[in-house]
């Protein structure tokens, strides 16, 4: 086939595009040359729309080991023990085909982590969903937690917590964005990195299909009419060859054989072994007859692009190669010396006996596009008007009802009851609490993670939002006494080509760079999804923050559930009342304009401090932060974890009861002290400058306000827990 | 009318569950198998008489529910 | 004692029992399912997982690797054999122990705390146990205990149920049924009771911070037992 600029266009390069890979090669490519500059140049593997903006991301700290760049990012948590984590998403496949596109989703980001050597102790994810009444939701949902359980719970790691929410305008395009934690030896951290000459390139794990070509263009592409056109590019999961894969690559990492080593991940063969290439800034010769194939006749393009899942790349050093095949033997994996590394510099492919490609891997990567594409600024909107006799003649506790069986604050026990969320037998704090938390195995640390994402701040006010959601998981670790230590990012957007979309982008990255650099809370790895629109229309901005925070004496952990009986309760950081885009504001007003709650990093960070010093000198019996619902929500959900009921006293402030109760002001917790330490907590309330109101005291089982109001606790758990159950079953 | 119908999953994508199949009976001593694909087996019992229309109205069924034709083929085997 | 636990392909549960049999005094050893023989032992121990994928059926592959004739004849001649879960299922497909392994009735993987009501203490596994009821963790897709009506019979009268799904107090109800099981069986033994194949993970409530405690009073009681 003779390539050609409509060939091209097909292949989703732009013009511009095919005349500059014409001029670096200096010859027009052939059809397999095309394939893999188009797969290496698109959005997903290249970032051109995106480089620029995340270069200003903040990623160094004490404890980072490795940020951006390579299969995922590493912390150290001392003791010689790192901490390997990254986020990604499998958002336009889990649409197309919800329970392989998750489970593949969920197999991807495991291979990364264990891609550096590290063995996954948890999962996260991030699940968004369109509106609640649109017909394909509840098929999506269900088959996106079936294709998250499978793979997961197959794997044998545990899933510890998650986020899930529904908006209208996930309608057409649903995110599934997936995070893995894993534990390594910092001495025994591996890289993709390709180094020395004449090394053994070598394949394992499952034989190359025509599973997802063209995968990654495809999460590169908006979706639109044709989508049906696109189907057949979904690629199928074996989490069970995963498994083997882990314990073989595990087993093999164990001795000193291995030199780099990448997963085969979006355009599988071709950005695998160019990655190593140009990150040791060598060649890579590849005899494509040596790939164990799964069809017949698979051309040299089909083989180069295959998206075939539970595949790895290893150079390998020289005489070791024997060594290695028998412990892929021995789990039943495919093994194959399929080539060589080169001083050429180049990617020469071999194809019964001619070469079918030769590019210079410099042109695929370092001469990759980047575009400073065109973005609007958004305007902080203004605040709204609230009628205060609209919200006066409400009644307090049956809005409380209305907001606790909200699809996006309700209990999604009926999502991670079939996550296996215990294997492992290190799970300490379980799905439903501010992070989830596993011991390192076989010490006194724990590690906590959260997922966060606040596409409704976002969109109304992109930089405030990107500053929102790292304070939230800046949060969520503080909640269960841990040090926040990083994040990793998945910035789900609209298109980049539309500037209100790339806007978004460009000052949501802002926002996130503030806040982790001021929270000393660095971004370490991550990645970008653009194009999540139907037609026209974009998604919510939806960066989905992963955070991780270590916890040095596990007994030391913080549960949200309130524990005793008269107990004083807590609120820490200051209420303001702020109303606009606040689930209240949405769901009980109706209004959905003005601006998100503003954010004082200051604050945000002595509130979080103070409070983990207040944990570490063991005055702290619960907490939990403040989010979406407010005060009273956040209130309602440690009594229902608990089971027990709290008497609530609206401090003298000048703002109204409602605003009190359901403001989404940012920096606050709630927390629960004894009697007897509420000297010794005020004092260092007051010592650091921290703002805090008394709430009340805990009783039995009921909620009182005011002394006049009441509901039973058993009344509010039905609410919040009934609503997901009951929408699955009909 | 009864239909026979099997689902199975199309050439070209992977089934794992076929592979590992395969590598235990070669385990158990069965060396000569080549290739194991499997798939689901459906009887579906309707009130419709007329075999053309049963059988249309079934593989409706198969596109709109019983088969995922992203990955699946179905093949509608008897009709009786 | 010494106990020995074996390792399929797609067993995940395999070191945390190994961690709890080292805790609680087994001197345990990780077996390879493409081994022969079994070291000597007291108790072997099939882990949790998914051997095989849980392709075809669950367990039905691993019942047909190179260790489990090894492991059929220790339990014929009377040793202890314990199945967890996807250990379980093997057995199942074994034969050891009668019955099948169905999904689960919702159609859904569960994993959550539940109570078991210990139906029979007169064995090596529950002989001395002071407290019946049991607060273990399931997490599994196919956990529906079925078998025929003569099979039930049999297995009653002969007083092969070890353990049924119930409420904190020990009530044998429908509503605590996680998974459809016939009777709310959630373990069941050989005719001899030395073989015990059972749903819940004991090895995953070992310690108080994690789900509970009710694994570790399982384990301290069967080593004593074994002494």
């Amino acid at each position: 086939m003779i390539v050609n600029e409509k060939i091209a266009i097909d292949h989703g390069l732009k013009k511009d595009e095919f005349k500059k890979i014409c001029e670096l090669l200096k010859r027009t490519p052939n059809i397999t040359e095309l394939g893999i500059f188009s797969a290496m140049w698109n959005e997903h593997c290249s970032y051109k729309s995106s480089r620029l903006h995340l270069k200003k991301l903040p990623t160094k700290g004490k404890q980072v080991i490795q940020g951006p760049g390579e299969n995922a990012g590493v912390v150290d948590i001392g003791d010689n023990d790192a901490i390997v984590f990254k986020i990604e998403s499998h958002n336009h496949p889990s649409f197309i085909e919800p329970y392989q596109g998750a489970a593949t989703g969920v197999g991807g980001i495991m291979r990364d982590v264990f891609t550096m050597g590290a063995r996954p102790i948890a999962n996260l994810n991030s699940i968004h969903f369109g509106s609640t009444q649109h017909k394909k939701t509840k098929n999506l949902l269900r088959g996106v937690v079936h294709g998250i359980g499978g793979y997961g719970n197959c794997m044998g790691v545990p899933t510890i917590a998650g986020q899930t929410s529904f908006d209208s305008s996930y309608n057409g395009n649903i995110l599934v964005n997936a995070m893995t934690l894993g534990l390594v030896k910092k001495d025994k951290i591996f890289y993709s990195k390709a180094a020395g000459l004449n090394k053994p390139v070598i394949y394992v794990g499952s034989k190359t299909g025509r599973d997802g070509i063209h995968g990654a263009s495809m999460a590169s592409a908006s979706f639109d009419d044709k989508i049906e056109e696109k189907k057949p590019t979904v690629q199928v999961g074996d989490p069970f060859t995963e498994k083997l894969l882990l314990e073989a690559c595990l087993e093999l990492m164990a001795g000193d054989s291995i030199i780099a080593i990448q997963d085969m991940g979006a355009a599988g063969l071709t950005s695998s072994s160019i990655e190593m290439a140009s990150k040791g800034n060598l060649g890579i010769e590849i005899n494509l007859n040596k790939v164990p194939c799964r069809e017949g006749k698979m051309t040299p393009y089909e083989i180069m692009l295959s998206e075939s899942q539970e595949r790895m790349l290893i150079v390998l050093e020289n005489g070791k190669e024997d060594q290695a095949k028998k412990i892929f033997d021995k789990w039943n994996l495919d093994f194959a010396v399929i080539g060589k590394t080169t001083k050429s510099k180049k990617i020469e492919l071999y194809f019964d006996s001619e070469k079918v490609a030769d590019i210079p891997v410099n042109t695929l990567v370092e001469n990759s596009p980047m575009y400073d594409r065109k973005w609007k600024k958004a305007k902080l909107p203004n605040k709204n008007k609230i009628n205060k006799d609209d919200i006066n003649n409400l009644k307090i506790i049956e809005v409380l009802k209305k907001i606790l069986s909200n699809p996006n604050i309700c209990s999604k026990e009926w999502i991670w009851q079939q996550y296996d969320h215990t294997v492992m037998g290190d799970t300490i704090q379980k799905p439903g609490g501010d992070s989830g938390v596993v011991r390192v195995h076989g010490t006194n640390k724990a590690v906590a993670a959260s997922v966060d994402s606040s596409a409704v701040y976002c969109w109304a006010h992109p930089l405030t939002g990107g500053k929102q959601v790292v304070c939230e998981s800046f949060r969520n670790l503080i909640s269960v006494g841990a040090k926040p230590i990083a994040i990793t990012n998945c910035l789900n957007f609209g298109s980049p080509e539309n500037e209100e979309n790339m806007g978004e982008f460009v000052e949501c990255v802002q926002g996130i760079g503030e806040a982790s650099s001021y929270l000393k809370f660095p971004v370490v790895s991550g990645n970008v999804s653009f194009y999540n629109q139907t037609k026209d229309q974009g998604i919510k901005p939806t960066p989905s923050i992963g955070g991780v925070g270590l916890i040095k004496d596990y007994n030391k952990m913080i549960t949200m559930n309130f524990k005793e009986v008269d107990n004083v309760v807590l609120v820490i950081g200051k209420t303001e009342g702020h109303i606009d885009q606040s689930l209240f504001a949405r769901v009980i007003l109706d209004e959905k304009n003005g601006p998100p709650p503003e954010i004082n990093l200051f604050n945000e960070k002595n509130n979080g401090e103070t409070l983990l010093k207040l944990i570490d000198s063991n005055l702290i019996k619960s907490a939990h932060d403040i989010s979406l619902g407010g005060i009273i929500t956040a209130v309602s959900k440690m009594c229902i974890k608990g089971n027990k009921g709290i008497n609530l006293k609206k401090p003298k402030y000048l703002i109204n009861e409602i605003e009190y109760f359901f403001a989404e002001d940012q920096g606050r917790y709630i927390v629960e002290i004894s009697n007897k330490d509420q000297k010794k907590v005020l004092d260092i309330l007051n010592k650091n400058a921290v703002h805090y109101d008394e709430l009340g005291t805990i009783n039995e089982n009921m909620l009182f306000l005011n002394e006049k109001t009441k509901v039973t606790i058993d009344e509010l758990k039905g609410f919040n827990t009934k609503w997901l159950k009951e929408y699955m079953s009909n | 009318m009864k239909i026979s119908l099997i689902i199975t999953l199309k050439k070209d994508v992977l089934d794992p569950q076929g592979k590992v199949i395969h590598q235990a009976l070669d385990g158990m001593g069965f060396n000569d198998v080549n290739e194991v694909r499997q798939g689901k087996y459906f009887e579906i019992d309707t009130k419709e008489t007329d075999p053309k229309k049963a059988k249309d109205k079934v593989e409706e069924m198969c596109k709109k529910l019983l088969a995922n034709l992203v990955i699946e083929n179905f093949k509608i085997i008897d009709a009786q | 004692m010494k106990s020995a636990v074996i390792t399929f392909p797609g067993s995940n549960c395999d070191r945390d029992m190994d961690v709890a049999l080292k805790k609680f005094g087994f001197k345990n050893k990780m077996v390879w399912h493409q081994d022969l023989e079994l070291p000597k032992s007291d108790l072997v121990v099939l882990p949790g997982g998914f051997s095989y994928g849980d392709y075809l059926r669950c367990g039905s592959m691993a019942s047909k690797s190179k260790i489990m004739q090894s492991v059929i004849n220790f339990a014929n001649s009377g040793g202890m054999v314990m199945g967890i879960c996807n250990g379980f299922q093997i057995l199942v497909e074994t034969g050891l122990v009668p019955g099948v392994l169905l999904r689960n009735k919702y159609l859904e993987f569960i994993c959550k705390n539940v109570f078991v009501k210990i139906s029979n203490e007169d064995n090596a596994y529950f002989k001395n146990i002071s407290n019946n009821v049991l607060e273990l963790h399931i997490a599994h897709n196919e956990g529906n205990y079925f078998c025929t009506n003569d099979q039930l019979k049999e297995i009653e009268d002969n007083a092969q149920v070890a353990i049924n799904y119930c409420d904190p107090e020990g009530k044998i109800e429908q509503q605590f049924n996680p998974n459809g099981s016939i009777k709310n069986i959630a373990g069941i033994f050989n005719k001899e009771k030395n073989v015990l194949g059972m749903m819940p993970h004991p090895e995953r409530m070992i310690d108080p911070v994690l789900s509970g405690e009710d694994g570790s009073y399982f384990f301290k009681n069967l080593i004593n037992n074994l002494k």
